[in-house]
């Protein structure tokens, strides 16, 4: 017995599978037994990349227009009647990460852990690490009953890392009958364009929040981060209120980034936000009250008002 | 046209303001005075237009919480909703997702139905983010999550919905589930006379025993938590007051990186 069939749901992006799949394949492939990643139909274009990292089978889903969740779910059912059964399936807490798994726990009737950044096996016991409170305390959760497990990993939680694997057999799967479940179809698909290093992969992040006032200050953010060549994000707080779109969020509901810097202007370090961000090597802050939790985690905190240190901060690194 | 009916899953929270704690079982403290989560009130906002944009229907509520909870309800039926049923049992303590999802949605069974269901895409407090698409396989309805932006165009639900890269234009035939990004919709706040209306609008309390929903709680749970710890501490860093010159020490820890 033990955990000897992992399955993982991968995304693929631009032909490339995206550094979440890689982190969860390096990682399945540490616990022992066959990787196998479940995708769309692009799949099989990464079969080299995959493979490399500890993958020995890509099932490409083709869904057309379907949304993956119901679609790749299905599938992954139609496999397990059909007699594979795998005893673990991780998924990239990402938008599609989560829909497939939400409708997989309901058609094979088993419980999901989400959240989670750490996965131990030990004989047929699987448990998995999930911090709560902001970070501050880490639950340790194990399955009981039968596999096959479900779990789910934030962004960064794995370091990606070739093992020098054969380009994984590819397997395309066509997407089961969905009936009234597959009544939502994509018509256009739109990319947001952004200048500059992406907000989760950039060394350098300057993010805004609530205490810049209003939406027109933000653009102190985006000098500050474009002339440290990093990216602007942002808090919550001001997406909710329309300021910056949602793809600029940092936090447990938006991006997880772990940059050499980390800069928060006008943020209080709400749960919400922390646990995006705690991971930075270096962090930053600014903010008018000295009680502010951010200042908990801060390496250098300036107890200021950042419309008078952010100014001066742009001006003395422009004149550099 | 057609009066549209509409459900919107509710949940009602700890203040978010205050510190969490856990209880003897390792589940979320939830004894003391709970309220609407203000995830929610996005989707209870967009379900009232959503009704009123159709000429006519209903919004109804439903919310799984202990101790006969209905103080975030309330706050939700003051905005406009017409009635809710709520699911309070003992029993329900320390129940999974996948069993939150089997309640909500027999609750909205119980409802009779919908045209649309909308839920947030996750809770402020558990933020497992997986109960709105369970719930959808459960009802066995076609789902658009992270949406946001809706409307209803000819029996047709037309949604932006998230992606990492942007967003989908997305269609979706109904009756179907949405879930509902912060910031879909302005939420109104209750008026005084919809808080005093809301008062006397129906909530029928039910059980788990009543939906027909078992085994639930930790009987249900296909987990069990085998232990709490407390995550290693960042060292404490410098902490200084701005005199005006205060953007100096930054640059200088910005050199001392070797990043500028």
């Amino acid at each position: 017995m033990g955990i000897t069939n992992i399955w993982v749901f991968g995304q693929i992006a631009n032909g490339a599978p995206t550094s979440g799949t890689l982190e969860l394949v390096t990682k399945a492939r540490s616990l022992g037994g066959t990787v196998s990643v479940w995708t769309g139909a692009d799949g099989g274009a990464a079969a080299a990349t995959l493979g490399e990292f500890g993958a020995s089978k890509v099932c490409a889903v083709d869904y057309g227009s379907n949304l993956a969740g119901v679609a790749v779910a299905s599938a992954m059912k139609a496999a397990i009647d059909a007699g594979d059964v795998p005893d673990l399936v991780m998924f990239p807490q990402t938008y599609e990460g989560r829909d497939v798994m939400a409708r997989l726990s309901v058609k094979i009737d088993r419980t999901v852990l989400t959240n989670n950044i750490d996965i131990a096996a030990s004989g047929d016991s699987v448990s998995v690490t999930t911090p709560i409170f902001g970070g501050n305390t880490l639950v340790t959760t194990s399955f009981t009953g039968s596999a096959p497990y479900l779990a789910a990993f934030r962004p960064k939680s794995f370091a990606p890392e070739a093992a020098g694997g054969a380009a994984a057999a590819v397997q395309s799967v066509s997407t089961p009958e969905l009936g009234a479940i597959g009544g939502a179809k994509v018509v256009a698909t739109h990319v947001e364009e952004t200048s500059g290093p992406k907000l989760d992969e950039a060394d350098i992040v300057v993010s805004g929040g609530r205490g810049l006032g209003e939406s027109g200050k933000y653009e102190m953010v985006e000098t500050l981060a474009k002339i440290l060549k990093g990216a602007p994000g942002a808090s919550r707080a001001i997406v909710d209120a329309g300021w910056v779109p949602y793809s600029y969020q940092v936090g447990q509901t938006g991006k997880v980034v772990k940059p050499s810097v980390y800069i928060a202007a006008g943020i209080s370090g709400a749960t919400q936000h922390m646990v995006g961000m705690k991971g930075s090597k270096n962090i930053i802050a600014i903010n008018k009250d000295k009680e502010a939790p951010i200042f908990g985690v801060a390496d250098l905190g300036i107890v200021g008002d950042v419309h008078k240190v952010l100014p001066k901060l742009i001006e003395a690194l422009q004149a550099r | 046209m057609r009066p549209m009916k509409v459900i919107v899953c509710v949940k009602q929270i700890p203040d978010p303001a205050t510190p969490g704690a856990l209880g003897a079982d390792n589940t979320l403290k939830r004894d003391g005075k709970l309220i609407l989560d203000e995830s929610d009130s996005y989707g209870v906002e967009m379900a009232l237009q959503l009704v009123d944009a159709a000429g006519g229907g209903e919004v109804s509520l439903v919310s799984m919480a202990p101790n006969s909870e209905t103080s975030g309800l309330r706050t939700a039926l003051a905005m406009g909703a017409a009635k809710g049923v709520l699911v309070s049992d003992p029993a329900l303590q320390g129940s999974d997702a996948l069993t939150t999802a089997k309640i909500l949605a027999a609750a909205v069974n119980r409802l009779g139905g919908a045209d649309l269901v909308i839920a947030a895409t996750e809770s402020s407090d558990g933020y497992t983010g997986t109960v709105p698409e369970q719930m959808a396989e459960v009802l066995g309805l076609p789902s658009v999550t992270f949406a946001k932006k809706i409307s209803i165009d000819g029996g047709t639900l037309k949604a932006d919905r998230q992606t990492e890269a942007g967003y989908d234009e997305v269609t979706c035939s109904l009756p179907a589930l949405v879930s509902v990004t912060a910031g879909v919709v302005e939420p109104r706040y209750p008026s005084f006379k919809g808080i005093m209306a809301a008062k006397s609008k129906p909530v029928e309390e039910v059980t788990a025993a009543d939906l027909g929903v078992t085994p639930v709680g930790w009987a249900g749970a296909g987990q069990t938590i085998s232990g709490v710890a407390q995550a290693e501490a960042r060292a404490a860093g410098e902490i200084i007051e701005d005199d005006g010159e205060a953007f100096g020490k930054i640059v200088a820890f910005l050199e001392g990186l070797k990043v500028i």
